[in-house]
């Protein structure tokens, strides 16, 4: 909850006119390893306070860390995705400081020895002048460990200052976290927070690609701080940067940014200074406010981790590592794109809807491309926004839309009658077939019964039967119509049509 | 008699076992009784566990009488330094911030101890975690040497080198960071050893200085500390800096005792002013000794060790204010000033630790807080880390003129309690002979050398190997032990007062 009065702002248009933005951006991944980064205890999210410690990962005198292999193996991964060298040496450094939820009071994590370093990630925004790509430089990808939890119980804010007592879960302790950070992107301009949100879902999508973590944003499983300043032109050195936390979508990127631009131009043109702070985003009210002052003299005394030996790893298995990445998303979307011959903006609806591997597998199991596209874009992206979930936790699979598509292909159902099978689907009623079994919904395609409709509605019009013999075939509709009627929409209407004027010995 | 059980070495001890000449628990119950005869007075120990320690011995017996194989050690009495943690059993590391802690696990050398069938009797005064050159920073009270006790027995291990020598166990664990198992083993007349760095494992020593700290066998015989160093070495998952090269056979070291033709490097630079004549004169004769038993005597020049005790005094306390951070009263050990005012968690963290540290410790906190500070780092850790690849040179060069190296373990023999409490600089200097070893991670021994004449008190004799060559010290220190033993006619703890 906020206590802090909204600030003053100014027009974005006014901001972009009058500064030139600069920003950089740390996103912290926890990995989806089965234990720690420097013990055994498992990662599972959501497990009873402090049940998932040992040791280790509670501080406890005597105890060591150990490193956990797989979580060098995913940084270096990271590393390589995000075009980084990677040291052939490199140290763990302690960074000191006291804090409750830091159980030895200090974090082990990398300092000026980073495992992976000096990349980039090319990212694409559109822009006035169509998309235009923007390279972010990745300053270094280094390895640390979370920390606990804690939660300000009674009170009146349920933070610190004035709570009756805190609690501590250490759950979170230890899970091993990769820390991404990029060099100070310039050269924006006005796309700024375009830029920053086309960063993160670009990285986000590797980091999915990649299979090292689960990168869920509102379970803080990937989390972004953003580093914003102001100066008056692109030649003017740096302006004071502020540091904004607490950023979990996609979305809230773009906005703080663009919240942050709109208050530091206001205070500047006031004539006043920004102050160097750690600044809180509030999802609800779209603004920030100020967290704790930082300076640059914070001093976290770092120094090499002695209870840890040098990581050295063999260039071979890095190459190796190298060789087995998966594509690179930039490249496998274009990839798609050209074989699915979609525009750009098709393209980026299905990318910003996270719906791309999805489409693309339903679309490997023999759908069409715009049918799938039209599934997970629109009707399944809808319902996962209504359910507030990731498409993919939706209980559907691509192979489940693949075989509706068929049997759409197939003349055994139509759009109508595919909506209800989608449906049924989520319900949990099972497979397609078992939907389509179940609430009978398939389309009636026996001549038979038919016919038999047909002669009905003829019998019933008898005036619209003598049109059509007459050659007015524009009068078939009606009777089409009344067959669908009649058999509640599961008849074919193609094949309706073709039988009734057989039936009156009429060709089109 | 008990006093006959008291006086076998490690060794003898578990060979009556293992042969059912005596019983593990009647071993233990000799050790127990002379605990509660003496250590009122010598205060060796901070924690005696009398029930845990029959229960293990009659663990020995029933293996023995169901005819499992008994390990070398079996059914021997062990005295454990109190800076490692053994499940469920009082570990306070000489702290007052720890009073009341039981550790929820066993340290790794705990575990093989307990595996091997070693009886742990109790847990050993220490300098506030392992801070001292004579047990005199102990929140709970110094430890007096058994052979004058109103001096010190040496720090920071005084308690485990005390219980040695006062016949309250045969065998002790102690840690060595700049010389804490050497030093006090040579004022106290026993043998200790600090293994080669990562040789056995830190998983539950509670750390002071991460990259110096070593663990490591305290006894009275080199045999028994070779078998020791064999039952703690090798490698543990558990801690990563841990060697992963085989543990030398020590034991056969021990035993095999022949230097003819081995090449001995006196250290120049550790011997001369500031060394106690008697020290000196002891040494003296070792050295003859070892000529004698045909070792080719070399000289060696260390030109850097001179600098030894200040890059340590920078390097100590700089991880040391790391590794103590972690003591706040949040998680485990005392908590202070909870219920005084409406204190922040930050407030109550800094009394616990205002309330729970000593005066050395907070000195130590405050020295290396000061050298890992931004702007001062690369002058003082910085600059300390290339001195200590230097010593680590120097070293390299000597052991290409010899094989092992030795020198006086420590200046002087045991000074009075309270002489150099309130000089820090002197009670530093006492490991100035001892502290290079732990810089380079190399190997060394401590083994009695005679008694001063000027004082009547143990002298020690310090010899080094190259890291991973323990079995030279051994080797070495077996033949010169059994030399001198020939000489006095009996081992040197007999010279000692009775108590
Ligand atoms: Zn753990």
């Amino acid at each position: 909850m906020s206590t802090s009065t909204a600030d003053a702002v100014v027009p974005y248009d006014e901001v972009v006119a009058e500064f030139d933005p600069v920003l950089g951006l740390e996103v912290h991944v926890e990995l989806g390893t089965n234990t720690k980064m420097f013990c055994g205890c498992p990662t599972e999210f959501g497990a009873e306070p402090n049940t998932q410690v040992c040791p280790v990962c509670l501080g406890l005198p005597g105890s060591m860390p150990a490193v956990n292999a797989t979580a060098v193996e995913s940084a270096i991964r990271i590393g390589l995705a995000l075009n980084c060298k990677i040291a052939t040496w490199c140290r763990f450094a302690r960074k000191n400081y006291f804090y409750p939820d830091m159980p030895k009071n200090f974090q082990t994590s990398q300092y000026d020895e980073p495992i992976c370093y000096d990349g980039y990630l090319d990212v694409d925004v559109e822009t006035d002048e169509g998309m235009k790509t923007f390279r972010v430089g990745i300053e270094r990808a280094h390895m640390e460990e979370d920390t606990g939890k804690t939660s300000h119980q009674g009170g009146a804010t349920g933070r610190i200052h004035g709570a009756d007592y805190s609690l501590v879960d250490y759950n979170r302790a230890g899970i091993p976290l990769i820390e991404i950070v990029t060099k100070t992107i310039e050269g924006t301009g006005k796309y700024a927070p375009e830029v920053a949100r086309a960063y993160v879902t670009a990285l986000r999508e590797i980091l999915r690609g990649l299979g090292v973590s689960d990168v869920k944003m509102e379970q803080g499983s990937l989390r972004c701080d953003a580093n914003v300043s102001l100066r008056p032109s692109p030649d003017a050195k740096f302006g004071t940067r502020t540091e904004t936390k607490n950023v979990n979508s996609l979305r809230s990127i773009e906005r703080a940014v663009r919240y942050e631009m709109t208050r530091q131009a206001a205070v500047l043109r006031a004539g006043g200074t920004i102050i160097q702070e750690t600044r809180h985003w509030h999802e609800d009210t779209g603004i920030t406010t100020s967290g704790r002052e930082k300076s640059d003299a914070e001093d976290y005394r770092y120094f090499p981790e002695p209870d840890l030996v040098p990581i050295a790893p063999d260039p071979a298995w890095v190459e190796k590592l190298r060789s087995e990445l998966p594509e690179n998303p930039a490249v496998y979307q274009a990839r798609l794109q050209a074989a699915w011959g979609i525009s750009d903006f098709d393209m980026m609806a299905v990318v910003r809807s996270g719906a791309l591997d999805l489409v693309a597998e339903t679309v490997a199991l023999g759908a069409d491309q715009a049918a799938a596209r039209k599934w997970w874009v629109g009707e399944l992206t809808r319902i996962a926004n209504d359910r507030a979930v990731e498409l993919t936790e939706l209980p559907i699979t691509p192979a489940d839309v693949a075989r509706v598509e068929a049997l759409v292909g197939e003349g055994a159902l139509n759009d109508k009658l595919a909506r209800q099978v989608i449906e049924g689907v989520l319900a949990g009623e099972g497979s397609p077939d078992e939907v389509v079994a179940a609430r009978g919904l398939a389309v009636v395609s026996d001549d038979g019964p038919l016919l038999e409709a047909i002669d009905a509605a003829l019998a019933e019009s008898p005036d619209v039967a003598e049109k059509i013999r007459s050659g007015k075939v524009a009068a078939a509709g009606a009777i089409v119509g009344a067959v669908m009627k009649a058999t509640r929409g599961q008849a074919d209407a193609g094949r309706v049509r073709e039988l009734l004027l057989e039936r009156l010995g009429v060709s089109e | 008699m008990t006093s006959e059980l008291i006086s076998l070495t490690a060794a003898e001890t578990a060979s009556k076992v293992a042969s059912g000449e005596v019983s593990a628990v009647e071993v233990a119950n000799a050790h127990l009784d002379r605990i509660g005869a003496v250590d009122e007075r010598v205060h060796a120990f901070l924690y005696v566990d009398r029930e845990g320690a029959i229960a293990a011995a009659d663990a020995v017996d029933k293996a023995r009488a169901a005819g499992e194989q008994l390990s070398p050690l079996a059914g021997v009495p062990l005295a454990l330094k109190d800076v490692m943690t053994q499940k469920g059993i009082p570990t306070t590391c000489g702290s007052k911030i720890l009073e009341g802690w039981r550790p929820p696990y066993d340290a790794t050398v705990t575990a093989r101890l307990k595996a091997a069938g070693v009886v742990i009797l109790g847990k050993t005064n220490m300098d506030e975690f392992a801070m001292g050159s004579s047990t005199e920073h102990s929140a709970y009270g110094p430890t007096h040497n058994p052979w004058d006790l109103d001096r010190i027995p040496g720090g920071s291990g005084g308690g485990s080198a005390a219980a040695v020598a006062a016949f309250e166990a045969p065998l002790a664990i102690g840690t060595d960071t700049g010389g804490s198992i050497r030093q006090p083993a040579a004022v106290t007349g026993t043998v200790g050893v600090k293994p080669t760095y990562g040789a056995v494992s830190r998983y539950g020593l509670v750390a002071l200085a991460s990259s110096l700290d070593q663990a490591g066998p305290c006894s009275r015989t080199v045999l028994d500390a070779a078998l020791l160093h064999s039952v703690i070495a090798g490698h543990d998952p558990m801690d990563s800096t841990s060697v992963t090269d085989p543990v030398p056979d020590v034991v056969g070291a021990a035993l095999r005792a022949d230097v003819k033709g081995l090449k001995i490097g006196i250290v120049r630079e550790l011997g001369g002013e500031g060394y106690q004549a008697g020290v000196r004169q002891r040494f003296d004769e070792a050295v003859t000794i070892l000529e004698g038993l045909g070792a080719e005597i070399v000289e060696v020049s260390c030109p850097h060790f001179p600098y030894a005790l200040a890059a340590y005094y920078l390097i100590l306390p700089s991880e040391c204010s790391s590794n103590l951070a972690k003591f706040d009263g949040v998680r485990f050990g005392i908590r202070v000033g909870e219920g005084d005012g409406d204190p922040s968690i930050e407030q109550v963290m800094g009394r616990t630790r205002a309330a729970g540290f000593g005066d050395e410790t907070i000195r130590r906190i405050m020295l290396g807080t000061y050298a890992l500070s931004a702007g001062y780092y690369d002058a003082y850790y910085g600059q300390a880390q290339k001195v200590r690849t230097l010593i680590q040179r120097d070293f390299a060069a000597a052991f290409a003129q010899a094989d092992v190296l030795i020198s006086p373990t420590a200046p002087t023999t045991a000074f009075k309690l309270g002489e150099k409490l309130d000089d820090p600089l002197a009670m530093y200097l006492n490991d100035v002979a001892t502290i290079p070893a732990n810089l380079a991670g190399i190997p060394g021994m401590s083994l009695p050398v005679g008694l001063a004449p000027e004082d009547g008190l143990p002298v020690g004799l310090q010899i080094m190997a190259p890291a991973l060559a323990d079995d030279r010290l051994y080797n070495v220190g077996a033949a010169l032990e059994a030399a001198l033993l020939q000489t006095w006619g009996h081992p040197i703890l007999q010279e000692a007062p009775s108590l």
